[in-house]
């Protein structure tokens, strides 16, 4: 079938059965509170790094959530470790942990593969 | 004595039943299947408390033996005739009953979620309703056709509400919380099956209800995806392709799934859909029975001595359809010592 089927460009489009969630799931093994976001956006507006800079910690969490990890490490920099976001959101997230766990998990990782 | 007659054997008119005969009032009730009790047989389990519904449903059984209630069973309305001052319902069997004061508790129909061909149900096995997923918990087996245990289960909210495509604008309000219900039930069931939820909008009303949401993320690992589904396509080995936008993150999403539960919604019944056209009663432009008004004049008509009791009115949960019922007895009531 391979042959016939519409090309489809991956970074445009997210096949949930071919993610890799492993990170995501290393993650809430770690900071179980990430599990249940509802995507308000709270953390978002009132994060410091946001106002200037083009960082979306919200973002941040739906990438990991749909496995789109490639540019997780890089946008994690922007991160100032504030502790604002975990300050308003309304469901109670850990969010600075989770931040800090995706950092180490991604170093974890990188380490394992030297 | 006032004659009173209660059209619909469901909750509604059972609960006005029984407040009218507990006050010694003599009711005749009609009920068109051949079992009271409504669409609340279809039901295993009622949110937020996963209370049995069929122990609420047996509460009322006592009333069947008591001897100031006529039941009439497989018998449907016709008409009512109007003109005189005791009204008089014709059933479809021509048998005439003559009533002071009417009570219409007619309920409800599903959405026929065939009519959402896109989604494939009646086309693909693995489709199903949130009705047939209720009678799975009742026979203690969550199947696909072909035997197979669901692994990925997809829950699809909005089927039949809020899209003017089938004609229904409205949003049926329940179905949210029943999805996180069944969810959660699903997951009980089959611990380790993923289970999604792709909605709209989370409409969580009830007080206890953002509590279930809750406790469905965070003690039963259930996924929301915020995106309606466009299509559901079935796959060579029979298992249904859910498409989506995540509209969180602005991408076309597409999963597979062993079954998707279509979250069908609330219908104004065949019963006021019919009254549209034969009869004189004000029905609005969802099909369901309109009160004088939505606030304190909820149970009345224009029609003196016609009452409207429960989901009639629009989609309610049980517990809203048994406090309406009883206001509308207490309506009732006020009509009889009036008269």
């Amino acid at each position: 079938m391979g042959d016939l089927d519409f090309i489809k460009v991956k970074h445009l489009h997210i096949d949930y059965d071919i993610l890799d969630l492993d990170l995501l799931n290393k993650v809430l093994q770690e900071e179980t509170s990430f599990q249940w976001c509802i995507s308000c956006g709270c953390c978002t507006a009132s994060c410091s790094a946001g106002n200037h800079t083009t960082f979306n910690v919200r973002r941040i969490s739906l990438l990991l959530r749909r496995g789109e990890i490639e540019s997780l490490e890089k946008e994690l920099e922007k991160c100032m470790l504030c502790g604002k976001c975990t300050l308003v959101c309304p469901r109670d997230i850990q969010l600075r942990n989770v931040v800090m766990s995706i950092k180490k998990n991604i170093l974890k990782y990188k380490m394992s593969s030297l | 004595m006032k004659k009173i007659a209660v059209i619909g054997g469901g909750v509604a008119g059972l609960e006005v039943s029984k407040q009218l005969l507990e006050a010694n009032i003599p009711v005749t009730l009609i009920e068109q299947s051949s079992k009271i009790g409504g669409n609340i047989k279809n039901y295993a389990y009622l949110f937020p408390d996963f209370y049995n519904a069929e122990e609420l449903l047996n509460s009322y059984h006592y009333l069947i033996t008591d001897p100031n209630l006529q039941l009439l069973l497989n018998t449907e309305v016709a008409k009512i005739d109007f003109s005189k001052k005791t009204y008089n319902i014709l059933t479809k069997d021509g048998i005439s009953v003559p009533a002071d004061a009417i009570v219409i508790a007619t309920g409800y129909n599903t959405f026929d979620a065939r009519l959402k061909e896109e989604f494939g149900y009646g086309i693909y096995e693995n489709v199903i309703t949130s009705v047939q997923l209720e009678q799975m918990f009742k026979n203690k087996e969550i199947k696909t056709p072909s035997g197979k245990i669901p692994e990925r289960i997809g829950f699809i909210h909005c089927v039949g509400s809020r899209d003017a495509k089938v004609g229904n604008t409205y949003c049926s309000r329940l179905c949210c919380v029943t999805a996180i219900k069944q969810a959660i039930e699903t997951k009980k069931f089959l611990p380790s099956a993923e289970i999604f939820c792709f909605y709209i909008d989370l409409r969580m009303y009830g007080l206890l209800f953002e509590d279930l949401y809750l406790s469905a993320q965070r003690d039963y690992n259930i996924q929301f995806v915020r995106g309606r589904l466009s299509e559901a396509s079935e796959m060579l080995d029979k298992r249904i392709l859910i498409k989506v936008e995540d509209t969180l993150i602005g991408k076309p999403l597409q999963m597979s799934a062993d079954m998707i539960v279509l979250m069908v919604g609330m219908e104004a019944s065949d019963f006021s859909k019919q009254f549209k056209y034969h009869n004189g009663l004000e029905v609005n432009e969802h099909g369901f029975f309109n009160p004088i008004n939505p606030h304190n004049l909820r149970n009345l008509t224009s029609k003196d001595g016609i009452f409207l009791a429960g989901t009639a009115i629009g989609p309610m949960s049980v517990g809203e359809t048994l406090d309406h019922a009883r206001g509308t007895a207490l309506s009732v009531l006020s009509f009889i010592n009036a008269n």
